[in-house]
């Protein structure tokens, strides 16, 4: 059972710089991926229909080894589909990362210990080949918008977790891609720093117009983020059903009480409850 | 990892102990300090007027040696900078005491065993004879291999490192020859290059090239696959990615060879001496010396060579501090 | 099996030989460069001779410069065939010496390595005041005292096996310390504290815990061992003339300038410490065989 996303545009008061022309930012048609061959090869992802608008924000959901990693590491051609088209920017996912089209955010921090956070931030930029004192300028610019201005000349093993995984989303956003993908960011952290982290990057959102795929364990968070939620099933992965949000496009903490975000993550649990059936 | 795992623990359990530590630390006013001063002055008496009174200097130094046993345990109850330095150095004190003593007082022959007075004395009536030694051996010999030798093994690594087929080839290789007796080839690498300096250094070119290219190799392979694959994302080349995050990461690897060889480069030139060399150098005065039962000199050719190589091993251990001072292993100030 | 495993076996299996290979080939090549000269300076002059004469000369001197591969394997092959066991010329006679000094000293400093490894974690003042000197000790060249405890030895009456054997176990009885001490560290807090809840005294701590995993450190500080057990033995047979042993041969090739003699007391050695390494292994691979496939 597969399902095609079709969706509305995003609203026109966010309509991102980047992106200025309503589009599609990512779209997988027919994607399959098998790991090994033979007989020993598991089917990581059957069949996936995907599409995601250009200023959406799309959470995948589902159990543990349904795939979500897996198609997320796809659009950033770190694995390679065995069969079906995957388009990403309307580029193919080899030619989107040459570009520099997406920003990509870690379960794990992933920053380099001999960096300062500062410079950790500049490592993209410096790749890139942007002039130092222009590098110095975007970190500090994107320090600030996660709020860590003060920490610039730390290194990163002196932060606390949250505040290492908030360096590293301003390290993926610091040279403005369009498409920010995240793979469980606040997996490892306590609910009370998750909480404050996802308002933190719902405003980022918000604000920049990014397009946003987010892996996640936690129906809460995808919920409260998300105006697409894909649910998957296990081995093989397939998606049970694409929910659309019905929540206003900017939410607050307090939002989760409503009776509209419960109903929406029962949908979702019942979702997930029917992908566990076909384990 | 494992190392890291291993220092973690050990860090917990010191973490655990000192609360206990710093409430016995308390109890010991300041005894030891008192206890150390007065066992050094019961063992310098004993020293000064064993050849005089009879019983009595073997009485006091064995005062001398409870009343330093006991300060020793009780600055091991200490948690603090000189707590910790001070019982090593006692405990050395105490080694080099005993050694005196014993064999002065026992009268133990000169051709087995000197005292460390003689060898002191030794030491300072020889210095021109050491320096030339130590010039053949270490300044040439050990400097040139140990330049080379490392140079070469972290080139060869670094050579290797876009040909898997090479590597899988290459790396069990050196991981063997690391644990051959590579000091043999010092006949006929004199053979091939003469008694001179440039023989030593061969050998010790041969018996760090290896440790260097294996740790290189690994330090290499020690990035994670996140970081990897982060820098893919960036869609950095090669070059950019080996400088930026593999080559750091590797650092400590190289270290350790660095650390490793300094060791093994003095032992390869002091041994390869005893081949055959002009009439200089460690190897050579020890090897002559201790046929003709002059111990002393050997002995002051011996401190000269422990005192090169833990300054050698300790200047390396500085560098490596400054500059992989983000490991696990050397982190300072943990949290902000 | 399918295609691509077989490609994946022969990926890994294939490197080894075929570097073997090169370096042969680059041997027999730098036996030609380095024994020309001399190969021809003993040919007749006025008889022409081709490259291949010339390279065939090259291999098969009676004392190259750098000797062929074929003819350290057939110098070996005769000097441990050729003449009796009992033959002061047999080279495994020889080996036997190294070995027995090797071994003896080896486990004695094991058995002293691993006592005074249980004395240091058990008593604190041990660690603090002798634990610094142990790891001082790796940086310092221990095996230049080798000649002069040999001559002390000897004014004492005691030669043969004990001065090397006592140089060896030198050796071999600070890497092991270290690695003990680590090893008997490793059990984590929760584990101790287990323990605790069993009220379970300091043996049984040790005998339970401390002992099986200080395991996963024993092998490696052995390997390490080993290798310095062999290098010791050579280096102990070496100054003094000692009559015996791997490290004798070689210094009586160097003297005698005995090429053939030199490289095939080298590769024993080398076999010597294989063989040790491969000891080992096995016991290592057993142990972890019957721990279920980990140490």
């Amino acid at each position: 059972m597969s399902t095609t996303a079709t969706r509305t545009v995003a609203a026109p008061e966010f309509v991102p710089p980047a992106a200025a022309a309503p589009g599609i930012a990512v779209n997988a048609e027919k994607l399959s991926i098998r790991f090994g061959e033979g007989e020993g090869a598991t089917v990581a992802l059957a069949d996936i229909d995907l599409t995601v608008g250009r200023g959406d924000f799309v959470s995948l959901i589902g159990p543990s080894g349904c795939g979500k990693t897996t198609l997320l590491r796809a659009i950033a051609d770190l694995v390679q589909p065995t069969s079906g088209t995957l388009r990403v920017n309307g580029m193919t996912p080899d030619q989107a990362r040459l570009a520099r089209a997406y920003g990509y955010v870690f379960q794990a921090p992933a920053l380099l210990p001999w960096r300062t956070v500062a410079r950790n931030i500049m490592l993209p930029l410096e790749i890139m080949g942007m002039a130092r004192a222009r590098r110095r300028a975007e970190a500090a610019q994107y320090l600030d918008l996660v709020g860590l201005r003060d920490f610039a000349r730390k290194f990163p093993w002196q932060l606390s977790g949250g505040m290492q995984q908030r360096v590293s989303i301003a390290r993926a956003l610091s040279f403005k891609p369009s498409l920010l993908l995240m793979d469980e960011p606040f997996g490892a952290l306590d609910e009370i720093t998750r909480d404050g982290l996802n308002l933190h990057l719902h405003d980022l959102w918000a604000r920049t117009g990014l397009t946003g795929v987010f892996v996640t364990h936690s129906i809460p968070e995808a919920v409260f983020l998300s105006t697409h939620i894909m649910v998957m099933s296990a081995r093989p992965g397939r998606v049970v059903e694409v929910i659309e949000s019905t929540l206003p496009r900017r939410r607050r903490l307090e939002d989760r009480e409503t009776p509209e975000f419960l109903a929406l993550s029962r949908r979702v649990r019942d979702a997930l409850h029917l992908g566990y059936g076909h384990v | 990892m494992t190392a890291t795992a291993a220092s973690g623990t050990a860090a917990g359990g010191a973490a655990a102990a000192t609360s206990s530590g710093a409430a016995r630390a308390a109890q010991r006013g300041g005894a030891q300090w008192i206890m150390a001063a007065l066992a050094m002055l019961f063992c310098t008496l004993a020293r000064i007027n064993l050849d005089s009174f009879g019983g009595i200097p073997w009485i006091m130094g064995g005062v001398g040696l409870v009343l330093l046993v006991a300060a020793m345990a009780l600055f091991a109850r200490g948690e603090s900078r000189a707590d910790r330095l001070a019982s090593p150095i006692l405990f050395g004190l105490m080694v080099i005491w005993l050694w005196e003593m014993l064999v002065v007082g026992l009268h133990v022959p000169f051709v087995i065993l000197p005292p460390p007075s003689k060898i002191v004395e030794a030491i300072i009536g020889n210095l021109p004879i050491l320096w030339i030694d130590f010039q053949q051996t270490y300044l040439h010999s050990v400097l040139a291999g140990y330049a080379i030798g490392c140079g070469a093994g972290f080139l060869m690594a670094l050579a290797i490192d876009r040909s898997p087929f090479l590597q899988r080839g290459l790396t069990p290789m050196g991981q063997l020859i690391s644990a051959m007796p590579i000091i043999g080839v010092a006949p006929i690498m004199v053979m091939w290059f003469g008694f001179g300096w440039p023989s030593k250094a061969a050998v010790v070119v041969l018996m760090t090239v290896f440790p260097m290219l294996v740790n290189t190799r690994a330090g290499l392979a020690s990035s994670e696959a996140m970081e990897r694959d982060l820098m893919r994302t960036y869609a950095a080349g090669y070059w950019q990615t080996l400088l930026r995050l593999r080559l750091p990461a590797a650092m400590p690897m190289i270290f350790n060879a660095l650390k490793l060889n300094s060791t093994l480069a003095l032992i390869g030139a002091v041994v390869a001496e005893f081949f055959g060399t002009p009439t200089r150098g460690m190897g050579f005065r020890i090897s002559t010396e201790a046929a003709r039962m002059n111990l002393d000199i050997v002995w002051a050719t011996i401190t000269v060579a422990a005192v090169a190589g833990s300054v050698s091993f300790a200047a390396i251990a500085a560098v490596e501090r400054l500059v992989t001072f983000w490991h696990p292993s050397l982190r300072s100030g943990e949290k902000a | 099996m399918s295609e691509s495993a077989v490609r994946k076996a022969t990926g890994r299996i294939l490197p080894i030989p075929t570097v073997v290979l090169v370096i042969l080939i680059a041997w027999y090549a730098g036996a030609v460069w380095l024994n020309a000269p001399q190969a021809e300076a003993l040919m007749d002059p006025d008889q022409p001779h081709g490259f291949w004469t010339l390279a065939q000369a090259c291999w098969s001197m009676d004392r190259p410069v750098l000797p062929a591969p074929d003819q350290i394997v057939s110098a070996l092959i005769d000097s441990v065939f050729g003449y009796p066991l009992s033959s002061p010329r047999n080279l495994l006679l020889q080996a036997g010496y190294t070995a027995e000094a090797a071994g003896v000293g080896l486990l004695v400093g094991l058995a002293f390595g691993v006592a005074l490894a249980i004395g240091i974690i058990h008593v604190r003042t041990l660690d603090r005041s002798v634990m610094p000197w142990v790891i001082a000790s790796q940086t310092i060249p221990i095996l230049a005292i080798a000649p002069m405890l040999v001559v002390a030895l000897g004014v004492m009456g005691i030669t043969g096996l004990t001065p090397k054997a006592a140089i060896v176990a030198y050796l071999t009885f600070f890497p092991v310390t270290v690695g003990m001490v680590k090893g008997f560290r490793t059990p984590d807090p929760l584990q101790l504290d287990l323990m605790r809840t069993y009220s379970a005294g300091r043996g049984t701590v040790f005998a339970k815990l401390r002992w099986p995993a200080s395991m996963a450190f024993l092998f490696p500080s052995l390997k390490v061992a080993v290798a310095l057990a062999v290098t010791g033995a050579i280096v102990a047979e070496m100054p003094t003339g000692a009559q015996v042993g791997l490290g004798a041969r070689l210094l009586a090739g160097s003297y005698y300038g005995q090429t053939m003699m030199m490289w095939s007391a080298l590769i024993m050695a080398s076999l010597l410490a294989v063989f040790g390494l491969l000891l080992v292994f096995v016991s290592e691979r057993l142990l972890i065989l019957r721990r279920g496939g980990r140490l």
